[in-house]
């Protein structure tokens, strides 16, 4: 019954990626006054791309075609390791030091991606998100770090059993400061207000946009399925590391049927809120002028060496 | 708003090309500035004439002066005024591109409007000019290279990923930073001044009113002017009040969408979303007013015609939104961190380019024809903000809006005859033979035709949205001979590289929306 997490996580994230991206906008779309195209519009749009001619740029090589795919594979893995629905069993394959290795890779096979194009823009949005890159990465590792020295493991699994187990660990100094370190990484990550508009048309304000320019057709279906699907995936970790409620744990078991899908609808539903608030957040916020970004992911990473800190001075000895 | 403005000083002055300098050189230093240039094919001689203009002070009229230089066409030689006015070398190649002179001493005599692929000596509004040739792309039109250790090259345009005009920019940056930012423009060349000529000035207003499209109405007003001026009809003051009207609901309209952009450019797109809805609002006022979305057909030479006033109410309530709007924008920290100081055009640097309008208004510099022109006594003076950046672009445009929307209202309050509009002939109007359309328009019209082949010249200014719209006709046997358009983008295109300079690649789309200029009015 176990193995079933396995198949149904990543299964759940690439149905409901997509909605939960129409979510934020369709929650955007009404706060601005807008009547919105509907939670159903990201599906639509992949449908049409789906169904379109393949156009390749001349001059790319594969490094440009294999791109698309190892994303959507990067992040439908994380979505096998990460505890959505239920503690995987296949987290003994990876920690969290995994899942991010595992999203960088797909970063990082973007952002060579844009460089094949051979385009200013391509180029531009890959220089840009490697300098994104390289100061999410450490912030997300000093979070996680802070949140694995109480529980003494980066094991995923490890650290959302022990605060199921205690709820309460979660007020501690050392994870709030982790969360907010991880909110302003899991914005910056997946694209989002204040680092970067995923609505702009304008291509030289663009960062990730502007790695996929090139794209057509069914390979950008891929692209923007996967980009709904990390947003999805990163907000479900966000979640589940602070609050693991409803979570189908093994510490009762093999999970039920019914403990799956309890453990579904809690994911789903923390995500939509997550969503929810992601997008009427970014009602109020414009996007921060490049060189302030830094700033930005400069602070989130003092928030994770403040957590680790905390986690070293305030962790109970538990022996 | 009762006192009639004072009539202009003019004054035509023929000087030979070896004049041409000092003369120049005379009226800039007397603080006029060049506003408008213009060549005309005379078969054996190529007229070009110089229009200065100085603006209105308190007890000196505003004064309009001529120069007009007679070159053979088959050595068409000028001296070139480049080194005393920026603007100037400008318009000395567009003279060149499109009539053949040689601005001699010009220091840098290069295409402008014509890209490569136009022929070599094949000069389009030569009256010989006949048919284009077939294009290639054989001529020189580099643009400069910028060389240097980790300078690389971003072309962007002239197709881009919005809903935007055609316009390709060159940037040389290093990393982020622009090192060097070319504008090519002249993607839409449509030959509109080739248009105008041989048609009547009914057909006139209609192609005038095309020219830039978000600034119809100021395009038609500064070409019923230029020709009225031309055949010497001054229209009733109800008609130039009807005039204000017209051009200060384009203002809004405009201005409006213009915050919503700026904000939108920052990734606000809530004030987009308001200031989209408040266009539309003023859009459809414009439909109940003038019976066109774009303020169309409401004017022409010798007559205005208003369907409705607007409601004065309306409009307070359309603008204290906007001015709300602008508040929401400039209350969020991060808008106004990118507002703030990005791209500062200086006073001085707006000054010797000849900016005009908002753009020159956040430069501090104080030029604005509704009162350096006057057609009607307005109350108040130009808004004018000093810091020269974006922040200060967008300032101006909301202070402008508020005025303009109190402007409107007044004249609402003051009562402005639609009848009176009406009466102006707009049935007279329609048709070709009585072209100025009022009945005096219409007994001038036949004087002018009477007069022969004589051409009768005149000049049209008006304060639109982006800036002093300058017109200059030339009317013989009651038909165009020659119009010249100049749009206030053509003086301020230069100056968004100026103020770019030191700037991010990722402010640009910003900083351009700031300068927001026509690149159909730019290019005719």
């Amino acid at each position: 019954m176990i193995a079933l997490v396995a198949l149904l996580q990543p299964l759940a994230v690439a149905l409901g990626a997509p909605l939960v991206l129409g979510l934020t906008r369709q929650v955007r779309a009404r706060l601005e006054g807008r009547v919105g195209a509907g939670v159903g519009q990201p599906w639509r749009d992949l449908r049409k791309l789906a169904g379109k001619q393949r156009v390749r740029p001349t001059g790319t090589t594969v490094v440009f075609l294999a791109a698309p795919v190892l994303l959507v594979g990067t992040t439908l893995a994380a979505a096998v390791i990460i505890p959505l629905v239920g503690v995987s069993p296949l987290d003994r394959a990876g920690d969290l030091f995994a899942v991010v290795g595992l999203l960088l890779t797909g970063t990082v096979a973007l952002t060579l991606a844009g460089l094949d194009t051979g385009t200013a823009f391509g180029g531009m949005g890959a220089s840009r998100e490697v300098t994104i890159a390289a100061l999410v990465e450490p912030s997300i590792l000093m979070a996680v770090y802070a949140l694995s020295l109480p529980v003494h493991s980066t094991s995923l699994a490890a650290i959302v059993t022990a605060v199921s187990a205690d709820p309460g660990r979660v007020a501690t100094p050392a994870a709030v400061l982790a969360a907010v370190a991880l909110g302003v990484v899991v914005l910056a990550e997946t694209g989002r207000l204040p680092v970067d508009n995923p609505a702009t048309h304008l291509e030289l304000t663009m960062v990730h946009e502007a790695m996929v320019l090139e794209y057509a057709g069914p390979p950008l279906a891929l692209l923007e399925w996967a980009a709904a699907m990390r947003l999805t995936v990163l907000l479900g970790l966000l979640a589940n590391l602070f609050l693991p409620v409803g979570l189908a744990t093994a510490v009762t078991g093999a999970p039920s049927v019914a403990a799956l899908l309890v453990g579904l609808a809690a994911v789903a539903a923390k995500v939509s809120v997550l969503a929810v608030v992601l997008a009427a957040g970014e009602v109020a916020l414009a996007k921060l002028r490049l060189f302030r970004v830094p700033e930005l992911l400069a602070g989130s990473f003092v928030l994770g060496m403040l957590a680790v800190t905390a986690s070293y001075f305030l962790i109970t000895p538990t022996g | 708003m009762s006192t009639p403005p004072e009539a202009a000083d003019r004054r035509a002055l023929e000087v030979s090309p070896g004049q041409l300098g000092t003369a120049a050189a005379g009226l800039l230093d007397q603080g006029h500035r060049l506003a408008l240039a213009a060549a005309h094919d005379e078969g054996e001689t190529l007229r070009v004439v110089y229009l200065f203009l100085a603006g209105a002070r308190p007890d000196v009229p505003e004064m309009r002066t001529e120069l007009s230089v007679q070159v053979p066409a088959a050595a068409p030689h000028l001296p070139s005024l480049a080194g005393a006015s920026f603007p100037a070398g400008r318009f000395e190649r567009e003279m060149h591109d499109l009539f053949g002179l040689i601005p001699d001493g010009h220091p840098l005599p290069r295409r402008l409007v014509r890209h490569a692929h136009w022929p070599a000596g094949w000069y389009p509004m030569r009256r010989d000019a006949g048919p284009p040739p077939p294009f290639s792309a054989a001529e020189p039109y580099p643009f400069l290279t910028v060389t240097g250790p980790g300078v690389f090259e971003i072309p962007v345009g002239p197709v881009h990923a919005g809903l935007i005009e055609p316009g390709h920019f060159r940037f040389s940056v290093v990393g982020e930073s622009i090192v060097k930012l070319k504008a090519r423009l002249w993607f839409v060349h449509r030959g509109v001044e080739k248009l105008f000529e041989g048609i009547d000035p009914v057909r006139g207003t209609e192609l005038a009113e095309r020219i830039s499209g978000d600034t119809s109405t100021g395009h038609a007003v500064a070409f019923a002017r230029a020709v009225e001026d031309a055949l010497g009809v001054r229209p009733p003051a109800e008609v130039d009040r009807a005039r204000v009207l017209l051009v200060e609901l384009e203002r809004i309209y405009n201005h409006v969408a213009d915050l919503g952009a700026l904000a939108n450019d920052v990734g606000f797109g809530i004030a987009n979303a308001h200031a989209q809805r408040l266009r539309e609002q003023a859009l459809r006022l414009n439909a109940r007013v003038t019976g066109h979305r774009l303020l169309r057909g409401a004017t022409g030479p010798g007559w205005a015609r208003l369907l409705a006033l607007p409601d004065p109410v309306e409009l307070g309530r359309l603008a204290a939104e906007a001015g709300e709007l602008a508040e929401i924008c400039l209350r969020n920290s991060i808008v106004r961190d990118r507002f703030a100081g990005t791209a500062v055009l200086g006073t001085q640097q707006a000054g010797e380019l000849g900016c005009l309008g908002p753009v020159a208004r956040a430069s501090g510099v104080r030029g604005d024809a509704r009162w350096d022109h006057p057609s009607v006594a307005l109350p108040g003076g130009p808004v004018v903000h000093s810091g020269g950046d974006v922040l200060a672009r967008f300032l101006v445009r909301r202070d402008e809006l508020a005025f303009s929307a109190e402007l409107v209202a007044g004249l609402c309050r003051d009562g402005l005859p639609l009848a009176a509009g009406a009466a102006l002939g707009r049935a007279a109007g329609t048709t070709a033979g009585a072209a100025a359309g009022a009945a005096a328009g219409a007994a001038a019209g036949a004087a002018a035709g009477a007069e022969g082949a004589q051409p009768r010249a005149g000049v049209g200014i008006v304060e639109g949205w982006r800036g002093t719209i300058v017109h200059r006709v030339e009317l013989a046997d009651g038909l165009l001979r020659r119009v010249k358009v100049v749009d206030p983008s053509w003086f301020n295109w230069p100056a968004l590289p100026v103020a770019l300079s030191g700037a991010i690649v990722p402010d640009f789309p910003l900083v351009n929306k700031s300068f927001n200029l026509s690149y159909a009015g730019n290019d005719l």
